[in-house]
């Protein structure tokens, strides 16, 4: 039996309307997901030009590079001798993430080698989620936990005069940067196949010896990357180690010395600054520094990714 | 005397409530070749992977039943499975060389299963050797760093093929061995499957019935989870004893 030609007709119009509109709505789909991913793009760049700015008039105009890189003297309200050299914070900076990663990178990937690999099901949910929640406390919470519970610790164990130091941020820096350390490291290791395991498996390694012989360097790459992306974590913060390392602008020479880190500067001293004068200016130059590492160690991080993938 | 290569007892296996193996008793013997044959989804892969115990990576599988390989109970509690392994070599369907250089996988087994460092002359005699065993030394000899992964499909089944041979394995599995390779590399392959004779008890996994009239000494027909035939090739392809036999591979000659 067929339909009489007119429903047919009908049928076939309404069929047509109904492709067309799922079409349109195709369209203003696509067009929205591309407008969030380009204003992301915008965002960033808008930053950093707003950063640069604000920057510019002083870096061309004055500021000495050679002492801003290579000496400590940091006196940006000295009436008589301003000098802004920002050699201690740059150096401090590096000591607190470069030991916050000494902890961070056996925690990190310690940690993301037992979830995808030795644990299944709830267990593995559980871990996740407790690793997540590491990931929510927020700054201020580490801020407090560097200043009330590690400063007495750090003072009664080494016996030394104040217990905010390097130690004190990079413990506090590690813990931070280990949530992310292990949900990428998580997904490097997922993403090698299955088969490798199973193929060495059935030559008689023990899981140990998979993950050491075969994972590992299979998810190089990527790990290196959760390594990077922990990186970048760990240089960005600000709050904790405003207030767990002790603000003080000297180059560290030790694990228990105080210092004071880029971000830590900035936060403390632009509000104190009149908006358009050289210190309010040298802050918005660290902040270009600060944007600049950041960036270089996201984009080294994505391009070993990229290159992951494509192997 | 024909010795034993292996010998099932009642074995059966369940992926959770599905039976995949029903009360299969085999006995393999040593030395020869033998062709598993059946149609897609007969347990075939299941049976294989039963003898190196690498099904027990699956959540939800059961077996019941004994397999005896030379003599040793495989599922017998306290059974060491790196040992068993280590005599049990596995060839997969999809060539799966390990990310690492082509010596690395040769050596992989002797890494895994020894305990120290490997001596520079042990190191470079086994992985000559084994290639020289797969006829893979004069192709690959200047290519030992090479990413074993960026090699052809063929060199990559040879490879996991002589990547067993410095553990010296008794019993070679081989889940159709050449369904990735085109005709001539299945050929070469086929040689090397009749050169290993002898040597190694060897068990196949094949659809191709040319295939498995080429290479067995023996073949086992599958259907269902059970076997149904097993005798010696000539005979199973001439003249078949059982009627289910006869239909499939003459379907198959269609
Ligand atoms: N991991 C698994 N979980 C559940 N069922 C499975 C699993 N693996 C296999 N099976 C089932 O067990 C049966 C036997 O599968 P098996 O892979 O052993 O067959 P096969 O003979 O090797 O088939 P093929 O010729 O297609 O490779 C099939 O019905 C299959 O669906
Ligand atoms: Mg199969």
């Amino acid at each position: 039996m067929t339909n009489p030609p007119g429903a047919s007709g009908r049928l076939a119009k309404r069929a047509v309307l109904r492709a067309r509109l799922g079409r349109a709505q195709e369209l203003v789909i696509e067009a929205v997901i591309r407008l969030c991913g380009v204003s992301a793009v915008v965002f960033v760049f808008a930053i950093f030009f707003f950063v640069l700015r604000e920057a510019l008039p002083l870096l061309f105009g004055g500021l000495d590079l050679g002492q801003f890189f290579g000496s400590m003297e940091w006196y940006p309200d000295s009436l008589s001798n301003r000098r802004y050299g920002a050699l201690a914070l740059i150096l401090g900076t590096l000591a607190v993430t470069g030991l916050a990663m000494v902890f961070a990178i056996p925690l990190g990937l310690g940690a993301a080698i037992p979830i995808s690999e030795f644990s299944r099901g709830r267990t593995k949910e559980a871990l996740k989620i407790v690793v997540e929640l590491l990931a929510a406390i927020p700054s201020v919470v580490w801020g407090f936990i560097g200043l009330m519970i590690l400063n007495p610790v750090i003072i009664d164990l080494f016996d030394a005069p104040i217990g905010l130091t390097v130690l004190n941020g990079a413990i506090l820096l590690a813990l931070m940067s280990v949530p992310i350390m292990v949900s990428i490291g998580e997904d490097a290791l997922k993403a090698v196949p299955d088969t490798y395991r199973e193929a060495a498996e059935a030559m008689g390694a023990t899981r140990w010896q998979v993950v050491r012989r075969v994972l590992l360097p299979a998810a190089r790459n990527g790990l290196l990357a959760a390594v990077l992306l922990g990186v970048g974590r760990a240089v960005g913060e600000t709050m904790a180690v405003l207030m767990a390392t002790g603000h003080a602008v000297t180059i560290p020479t030790g694990p228990l010395d105080s210092v004071r880190t880029i971000t830590a500067t900035i936060a403390a001293e632009l509000g104190e600054t009149a908006r358009g004068s050289d210190h309010y200016r040298v802050l918005f130059v660290l902040g270009t520094l600060l944007f600049a590492i950041t960036f270089v160690v996201n984009l080294t991080a994505d391009l070993v990714i990229r290159g992951f993938r494509r192997r | 005397m024909d010795r034993q290569g292996v010998r099932t007892r009642d074995l059966c296996l369940w992926y959770g409530s599905f039976q995949a193996l029903k009360s299969v008793s085999l006995t393999i013997r040593h030395g020869q070749v033998t062709g598993l044959i059946g149609p897609s989804g007969c347990g075939k892969t299941t049976l294989l992977r039963c003898f190196n115990r690498i099904n027990e990576r699956i959540a939800g599988v059961r077996t019941q039943g004994t397999i005896e390989i030379l003599g040793h109970d495989v599922y017998a509690p306290g059974t060491d499975l790196i040992e068993l392994r280590k005599r049990v070599g596995m060839v997969f369907q999809r060539p799966n060389p390990l990310p690492l250089s082509v010596a690395e996988n040769v050596l992989f087994g002797l890494r895994v299963h020894g305990s120290g460092r490997l001596a520079p002359d042990v190191v470079e005699g086994a992985v000559e050797a084994a290639l020289k065993g797969v006829g893979l030394w004069s192709d690959l000899k200047d290519r030992l760093r090479t990413r074993a992964t960026d090699l052809p499909l063929e060199q990559q089944q040879k490879l996991c093929i002589a990547r067993l041979l410095p553990l010296k394995p008794e019993l070679l599995l081989m889940d159709e061995p050449c369904s990735a390779l085109d005709p001539a590399a299945t050929s070469r392959v086929e040689n090397l499957i009749r050169e290993l004779r002898g040597t190694y008890t060897i068990l196949i996994v094949t659809h191709n019935m040319a295939q498995a009239r080429r290479v067995s000494d023996e073949c086992i027909y599958m259907l269902l989870g059970e076997v149904i035939e097993h005798r010696r090739t000539e005979d199973l392809f001439i003249n078949p004893s059982d009627e289910r036999t006869a239909r499939y591979i003459e379907g198959r000659y269609g």
